[in-house]
């Protein structure tokens, strides 16, 4: 493969890392701080891809529906973590995989019921509807770079948010010692809330964001929802960081082994992930 | 007395940069019972976990018999004769005390392959387990589901079980936990029994209770061994009366301690 | 004395219903033997694996598979090879799958089977998402005698109800063997099964593959029921769905295992009867139970309840 073969994969690689990586860091900050395995999680990314194609057809906007969604997303998020999720901090695993399961059906019932089954396309806005080109016959479109773009400042802002404010520091501190910080008089219970609200737009953003590119259809997020548990078991659970680098590291595998390897296409990343578990089982980056 | 039957050289536990075990040499022998003391934070747990296997040593080595055991994984550790209890109560809550203990026996003789035999028909493995029960005092109460066993019992529970794996050398972890004066009573004779049996390395807060039964005693501060020797030498040390034993003074032989506040109970 | 009742009732069914309910009840404990398959992880073991399905694919796939274009394939030599086949794939994806607990345990499971059903839905190996028609149903045939006729409803009936209880007894005995009382003891601490001297990761291996082969029985008596496998026998909903049977009847307990599948199945036809979208109903229900009944059927009785060796057994 040529230097702008390779380029163009490279860049594929690292976008669809990164879109995995706005996933799976609602995933690990969910797990990691309310210690709950969310199975619903890939739904919400197929929510906001379909949030995004109904809404573009409403608004004929891309941007205001992305906007639009962001907030839905979040009142969904708030909404699911009082009916729901607060009912399962205490529980076990097998009721949380249970419920979650369960919820997974409700979503994709729904989804069918309200915008059917169809795959749907939906049109990348005009601004980035262009592509740099590389060679003569090769091109690299914008779009894809505005959304490594966006992933990158998210992940930034994420890193800023966890790190280095006060609600990160509540949220940190939760996450070791529930009753602590209750007792502390902090309401742990809207940390938790935004947290999962938190987790839910990311991941109906990364789908929204997705949407013009990878087209939006029923299985996706089921689809993303596994590939999302393999970045997490390869990143160590709970750990922003590790889902960074092992996002980045799927994307890149699966991207390219996609391209040389064509008979094992989805295969690679699971290859990649029983890799590791013989290496190192708590994950990459252990969250200590 | 002969060679030790467990011997540390150098053991060393440390997390990220705090060293919370330091340069541990210490030996066990049979017959006899050697007692670690110190404050909170010295070590002294994660110096138990260090030698049952619960947590990887940092730097230096275990050896057992002669044998380098510093990479065994604590199962093996335990079949070939390091047993362990542990400070918080480590049992099954939903077993019966007598299950407790022949599981803990059934370890010793796990016939895999016989899936057809139900196990408790197994008379060596269940008297193993009534031997344990009835040397640490819970004959009567065997029937018993462990969780509805009262804190005292389930420390003897605790105790119980490492004996049903029939060690040779004993890693008791706080044993006197949460006891009565009654109770503690009995698991010091109990103690003074297995010693007679057993290398014990014996960490405890109740100081009664270690001068009573120890042969030797290794007094810890900071992850570090402070001084290590007869009960009597140790009494008498300053240094370890101005690192630990100063506070209580019902251990000084009458002299006055320079900066505790001389609280006497 | 419930239990004999039950009994009788299963011998007796084929003779009051019709052939419609006799697939249906065969049907429904094919799917008890999966949820037994899987009590062995979930309910003794502690290990919540959200990818059994794929053993269960293996089981059916085999017979899909090995039989022959023109003619039929034997029983007594394609059911051994469907255990093995499934006993085997078990035994790979639990020598990495063992390693992890918890969270961990739950996804990996869940990406194991995903990479079983990639290779039955995508490659030429699997035949591809429209799955595999055989023409001939198994003939049970020993030299020249063919003891009961696999092409008939009944017989399967009672082929299958004696494969369940066959499985049934063998659990329950097991429940009470020295490695199954091992298994229960790393349900309730696996930590200090450790520090007894128990090589717990062999233990959780080889519960792993028991729990594979049997769901692969289950699986190839699937096949064997409809003639057909496809790659939905390894999606996760089916393994969803097989959990979701324990839950219905209380884990730990084999006789919730079967109640589960019953259950389950009872809903399933309710449920699609009265709308195509039955999967919102069984979703929302699955979401009520698990709220406000997280013990299963099995608690509001206490009827199924059971502890080896803390409560007196039931008869």
């Amino acid at each position: 493969m040529d230097i702008y073969s390779f380029l163009i994969q490279f860049l594929n690689g690292i976008q669809y890392g990164l879109l995995l990586f706005l996933v799976a860091s609602g995933l690990t900050l969910i797990f990691g701080i309310m210690g709950i395995i969310n199975l619903a999680h890939g739904s919400f990314y197929m929510i906001g891809a379909y949030m995004a194609f109904s809404l573009s057809a409403l608004a004929g906007n891309l941007f205001i529906a992305i906007v639009v969604g962001i907030v839905l997303s979040i009142i969904l998020g708030v909404f699911l973590e009082w009916a729901l999720f607060s009912h399962l901090y205490k529980r076990d695993h097998l009721e949380q995989v249970l419920l979650t399961y369960g919820l997974i059906l409700v979503f994709e019932e729904l989804r069918s019921l309200i915008v059917g089954n169809d795959v749907h396309g939906v049109a990348v806005p005009a601004i980035f509807n262009w592509s740099i080109p590389l060679t003569q016959t090769l091109s690299y479109p914008v779009y894809r770079l505005f959304m490594s773009a966006v992933c990158i400042v998210l992940a930034v802002l994420l890193y800023l948010l966890i790190a280095r404010t006060r609600i990160g520091m509540m949220i940190r501190a939760g996450a070791s010692n529930r009753e602590m910080v209750q007792s502390l008089g902090l309401n742990i219970n809207l940390v938790y809330r935004l947290v999962f609200a938190l987790g839910v737009a990311l991941a109906a953003f990364a789908g929204m964001l997705a949407a013009p590119v990878s087209s939006v259809y029923p299985g996706m997020g089921t689809g993303v929802l596994i590939i999302c548990f393999v970045v997490v078991v390869i990143g160590g659970i709970g750990s922003i960081w590790g889902a960074l680098v092992a996002s980045l590291l799927i994307g890149l595998a699966d991207t390219f082994g996609k391209v040389l390897v064509p008979q094992a296409a989805g295969v690679t990343v699971y290859l990649l992930m029983a890799a590791i578990l013989l290496w190192r089982p708590e994950g990459l980056f252990r969250r200590v | 007395m002969s060679d030790a039957i467990l011997a540390t050289r150098g053991l060393s536990r440390r997390f990220g940069g705090l060293m919370a075990v330091g340069d541990v040499a210490l030996e066990l022998h049979t017959g006899r019972l050697h007692a670690v003391l110190g404050p909170n934070g010295a070590g002294k747990t994660t110096l138990i976990n260090l030698v049952s296997g619960d947590l990887p040593a940092s730097a230096g080595s275990i050896h057992y018999k002669g044998e380098d055991i510093t990479r065994y994984s604590p199962d093996r550790r335990s079949r070939i004769g390091i047993g362990r209890s542990y400070q918080k109560t480590n049992i099954f809550p939903g077993f019966t005390a007598f299950e407790n203990c022949r599981l803990a026996a059934q370890s010793r003789a796990p016939r895999v392959l016989h899936v057809f035999a139900d196990a408790a028909a197994y008379r060596p493995v269940c008297q193993a387990a009534e031997r344990a029960l009835d040397a640490a005092g819970l004959a009567a109460r065997g029937d018993r589901v462990a969780s509805t066993l009262s804190h005292g019992e389930q420390r003897q529970l605790e105790i119980a079980m490492v004996l049903a794996t029939a060690p040779e050398v004993l890693l008791l972890d706080e044993p006197l936990a949460g006891m009565g004066a009654e109770e503690a009573q009995r698991m010091v004779a109990l103690l003074k029994t297995l010693a007679r049996e057993h290398a014990i390395l014996l960490v405890e807060h109740d100081m009664d209770a270690v001068f009573a039964v120890a042969d030797v005693i290794t007094v810890m501060v900071n992850g570090q061994v402070l001084e290590s020797g007869a009960p009597a030498q140790i009494r008498a040390s300053p240094a370890v009366r101005r690192a630990y034993l100063g506070e209580d003074d019902r251990h000084e032989a009458g002299v006055t301690n320079a900066g505790a506040a001389g609280d006497a109970r | 004395m419930a239990l004999l009742a039950a009994l009788a009732l299963l011998a007796l069914f084929p003779f009051a219903g019709t052939t419609f309910y006799t697939e249906l009840v065969t049907k429904v404990m094919i799917l008890a033997i999966f949820a037994l398959s899987l009590d062995v992880l979930v309910g003794y073991t502690g290990l919540v694996s959200f990818g059994h399905a794929a053993f269960y694919g293996v089981g059916a796939y085999a017979l899909g598979l090995l039989a022959p274009k023109y003619e039929a394939a034997n029983l007594w030599l394609t059911l051994p090879a469907a255990l093995a086949f499934a006993a085997l794939s078990a035994l790979v994806v639990g020598a990495f799958v063992v390693r992890v607990k918890g969270i961990y345990f739950i996804m990996v499971t869940l990406a194991f089977a995903q990479m079983f059903y990639f290779v039955f839905h995508d490659t030429k190996f699997g035949r591809g998402s429209d799955g595999i028609s055989m023409n001939f149903k198994p003939v049970a045939a020993i030299g020249g005698f063919t003891p009961f006729d696999l092409a008939n409803a009944t017989h399967v009936y009672y082929f299958v109800l004696a494969a369940m209880l066959l499985v049934f007894v063998f659990l329950r005995v097991l429940l009470n063997s020295a490695f199954g009382r091992a298994l229960q003891g790393i349900r309730s601490n696996e930590h200090r099964m450790r520090s007894l001297g128990y090589p717990v990761y062999w233990y959780k291996l080889a519960s792993f593959t028991l729990a594979g082969a049997l769901a692969g029985l289950a699986g190839y008596l699937s096949a064997l029921q409809f003639g057909f496998v496809n790659p939905e026998l390894l999606s996760w909903h089916q393994s969803g769905n097989v959990l979701l049977m324990l839950i219905l009847g209380g884990t730990g307990s084999l006789y919730g295992a079967v109640a589960g599948a019953f259950v389950f199945v009872a809903l399933q036809e309710i449920f699609s009867s009265v709308t195509t979208h039955w999967q919102l109903l069984l979703g929302g229900t699955i979401i009520l139970l698990v709220i406000f009944l997280p013990g299963g059927l099995a608690s509001l009785g206490g009827l199924f309840k059971r502890t080896v060796v803390g409560d007196p057994d039931d008869e």
